[in-house]
């Protein structure tokens, strides 16, 4: 305990010193953890657009359907999965089953490919997004088989609004181009554009009659109570359905793409850790040895007395713990500070919103601090600031008691 | 060198061992910033070029409006005069011309609505580099095939959808320019896999010959392709072009259009990715000027006493303000020109030989972009980086410098 007492009144003995490099300390743990938690809020959000645009957290197909979604590669008994999946899942999981497939849209004006879905409204609205994001006319309803919804961006490529007609045209079961005519009923808002203009959604009734399906569905799209449960309960649900022509789908596999991204911004926020560490550790360096060379005399008095050189170095660590553990306080709590002050509104991109739309990300980033990366930042503060402030401590110790009592 | 430049120069080096440190924290960043800068400008240059090679092209000369609303009918009616109009303006390395439609593809099996583009094969070809990612079959050709069925070149995802490969054949439905049903019925020629999956999937190539007569083109086309010799040239371009399409009568009128114009969101993603580096360049900056703000403070505190004297021998505050400035900048200037020098020479290196990020080429594929990265070094990657720091630092000098104004002769040579 002496030790510390020792330490924390030497480290005050020079405070303008000390404020100077806790200030570099605090603004480095501060980045750290602001800006990691930006870029996780980055993923964060790609992956919750990529969950909620229809992946679902998981999802059960037909074994051929990933590669080669046709209608003719649907799940033919539904009823199967639905048998197996209140036993399989946690409470609090919602599912959905849905016909999803290409198809191509026109009206007088103009034609487009589409991507057809046929949803249950009220199951649909509590596994993705399109529950709430009707921005006019309303959501689908049981009993209005030609109700459709379009997004926005749609409406505007095709000049068409609320209450009229939009023509589907696909291919049905047997092979057959079939088309019906459907009336605009309500137009959706997303956070992609792309979306706006990929899907339609109509009721999943008048999708399996338009397409002959017979109580086919093409997926069933599962959202878990935790996003982090996913591979084990499709690998579970995989069990259970064994022999059925199914596969299960976590997130992870069915967005190869976001998963990449997963890891590569995993590589991406360690390295701006140790690159922050780097700016601020030459700084530690050198303030700790001015320290050490202006007490150069006093270790050579204690060596002198009889004090262990492996003493010396234990007293000037502790001083350079106790210096990094003050700047990470006061760091991490702005930097906590800061994500906090954000998560009301975030950063709003919406001046950029192709940009962001062009590298896939949300249109308002929120910060997401992850206790991980507060882990990782404050181990490799303390681990590498211990390491380097090693230097000047031996250099401390191997000071002789003569040459270090001449120095003046 | 005048007197106070010796004196600065030979004061940073009385402690070698801490000039040193502050000098490589100098050079380290500015390292950083060099290569990251190189790097972003580089993969810039990439993703531009690769997206402006398999699709949009430099410019495009279009019928006003065809950009948003891509309705058959807003063509540019003459391309032939377009031709002569771009023969004569300097800098344009090569052009081509293309029409669109969209149509229902139909093989034995599947049926699909996609784009079909109308090409003129040789032209393309230099254009574009879709030709050179055929992966089976070849490229079109401007003489129709012994069977007189025009060829199709299309996407390698679409002919796995359409369940269609080389030889089949693919019967297209679409509307015509003047409303009228168009239909044929194509022989696919070639596959390609461009490595961007919403190109291969929705993409395909006919003769525009072949295309003009199905859709009741009169010789019209949507979009006359540009490229430049280089992307700096595109604006001088764009200039000349804009000066002279008034004279090619058209209605609507005739736009020119650029890159930025054409993929607005790479435009914005590129900015939205500057100022993100931005301001993690400025922060990690500050962070070095605070480590080594005590450099520059202890070389000051601890030589009051021989300010103190030198200030009771005649020396004036400002003199002494500029030695401790000369001496802080000459510090900083040695940092940024080691920093500048190994800054250089790194990216140099990874310039000739790439930087391989080869556990993420799956995302770049998808943005059409190479697994390996050439950092890009201009004038400005390596100064703006270094000029930066140079700013920030002697800010953080000027703290200490100015504090010595406040110095009383007496005091100070009682301060041991």
């Amino acid at each position: 305990m002496m030790d510390f007492q020792l330490a924390w009144r030497n480290i005050w003995r020079n405070p303008r010193r000390t404020t100077v490099i806790l200030i570099a300390v605090i603004m480095g743990v501060w980045s750290m953890i602001f800006l990691g938690a930006l870029m996780r809020g980055v993923v964060a959000g790609m992956v919750k657009n990529g969950i909620s645009t229809l992946t679902g957290h998981t999802q059960i197909q037909q074994t051929r359907y990933p590669d080669d979604p046709s209608v003719m590669h649907s799940i033919r008994d539904p009823q199967t999965v639905a048998a197996v999946l209140p036993k399989a899942l946690p409470s609090g999981s919602h599912w959905t089953m849905r016909v999803r497939v290409n198809a191509v849209a026109a009206n007088a004006r103009h034609s487009s490919g589409v991507t057809l879905v046929g949803i249950d409204p009220d199951s649909e609205a509590r596994v993705s997004f399109i529950g709430h994001s009707i921005t006019s006319g309303k959501y689908l309803k049981a009993g209005e088989g030609n109700d459709i919804l379009v997004g926005r961006a749609l409406a505007e490529e095709f000049g068409t609004h609320l209450g009229q007609k939009l023509i589907l045209m696909s291919q049905d079961t047997r092979g057959q181009i079939v088309s019906r005519a459907f009336r605009i009923s309500g137009i959706f808002r997303a956070e992609m554009e792309s979306t706006e203009k990929q899907f339609v959604f109509v009721m999943r009734r008048a999708a399996q009659q338009m397409l002959k399906m017979d109580g086919a569905v093409s997926e069933v799209s599962v959202v878990l109570p935790q996003y982090k449960h996913a591979r084990q309960i499709a690998a579970a649900l995989q069990a259970r359905l064994a022999g059925e022509d199914l596969v299960v789908r976590p997130w992870q596999k069915a967005l190869p793409l976001l998963t990449a991204y997963l890891d590569l911004y995993d590589n991406f926020i360690l390295i701006w850790f140790v690159v922050v560490f780097i700016a601020m550790g030459f700084g530690i360096v050198n303030t700790t040895l001015m320290a050490v060379f202006e007490r150069m005399r006093e270790f050579g008095l204690l060596k002198a007395l009889g004090m262990r050189p492996r003493r010396i170095v234990k007293g000037i660590l502790i001083e350079a713990l106790l210096l990094l553990l003050c700047g990470m306080a006061v760091g991490n709590l702005l930097g906590w500070l800061s994500c906090w002050a954000l998560s009301f509104k975030g950063i709003d991109l919406s001046a950029l919103a192709q940009g962001a739309e062009y590298a896939g990300m949300a249109r308002v980033i929120f910060p997401l601090v992850l206790p991980r990366d507060i882990f990782s930042a404050n181990g490799v503060i303390l681990g590498l600031g211990l390491l380097v402030s090693l230097y000047p401590a031996i250099k401390a110790a191997r000071f002789t008691p003569v040459e270090a009592m001449q120095h003046y | 060198m005048s007197i106070d430049l010796k004196m600065a120069w030979r004061n940073i080096w009385r402690n070698p061992r801490r000039t040193l440190l502050t000098v490589l924290a100098i050079a380290f960043a500015c390292v950083l910033l060099i290569f990251m800068l190189s790097f972003q400008f580089g993969s810039y240059a990439t993703m531009i070029n690769s997206s402006v090679r398999i699709r949009t092209g430099h410019l495009q000369i279009q019928a006003q409006g065809y950009q948003e609303n891509r309705k058959i009918q807003l063509v540019v009616p003459n391309p032939e005069a377009v031709g002569r109009m771009l023969d004569r303006i300097h800098g344009v390395k090569a052009y081509t011309f293309r029409a669109n439609a969209f149509v229902l593809a139909s093989s034995a099996e599947r049926t699909y609505g996609v784009m079909i583009t109308g090409i003129i094969p040789d032209r393309e070809a230099r254009v574009s580099t879709l030709a050179h990612t055929i992966q089976q079959g070849r490229y079109l050709s401007d003489q129709p095939a012994g069977d007189g069925m025009p060829g199709a070149l299309i996407g390698r995802l679409l002919a796995r959808n359409l369940k269609v490969t080389v030889g089949d054949e693919l019967t297209v439905l679409g509307q015509g320019r003047d409303g009228s049903v168009a239909a044929t019925v194509l022989k696919v020629r070639g596959i390609f896999a461009s490595g961007q999956d919403a190109i291969d999937r929705s993409t395909t190539q006919m003769p525009l010959k072949a295309f003009q007569s199905v859709f009741s083109m009169a010789g019209a086309v949507h979009e006359a392709v540009i490229m430049g010799e280089s992307l700096t040239e595109v604006p001088a371009i764009k200039v000349a072009i804009a000066r002279k399409l008034p004279g090619i009568p058209a209605e609507p009128p005739l736009v020119v259009l650029d890159w930025t114009q054409l993929m607005p969101g790479l435009q914005q993603a590129i900015h939205m990715d500057l100022i993100s580096g931005a301001v993690f360049y400025l922060i990690l900056i500050m962070v070095v000027a605070f480590s080594i703000l005590n450099t520059f403070l202890m070389s000051i505190l601890e030589r009051t006493h021989e300010f103190g004297i030198m200030m009771a021998m005649g020396a004036k505050p400002g003199r002494l303000t500029r030695l401790v400035l000369a001496e802080s900048v000459s510090m900083t200037l040695v940092g940024i020109l080691t920093g500048v020098i190994a800054g250089c020479l790194l990216t140099w290196y990874f310039m000739a030989h790439g930087l391989n990020l080869g556990a993420s080429s799956e995302i770049l594929r998808q943005f059409g972009i190479p697994s390996v990265f050439y950092p890009h070094l201009t004038p400005l990657t390596a100064t703006a980086g270094p000029a930066a720091v140079f700013v920030i630092t002697i800010l953080a000098a000027l703290y200490p410098a100015l504090r010595i104004r406040s110095l009383q002769p007496v005091e100070a040579i009682g301060h041991a």
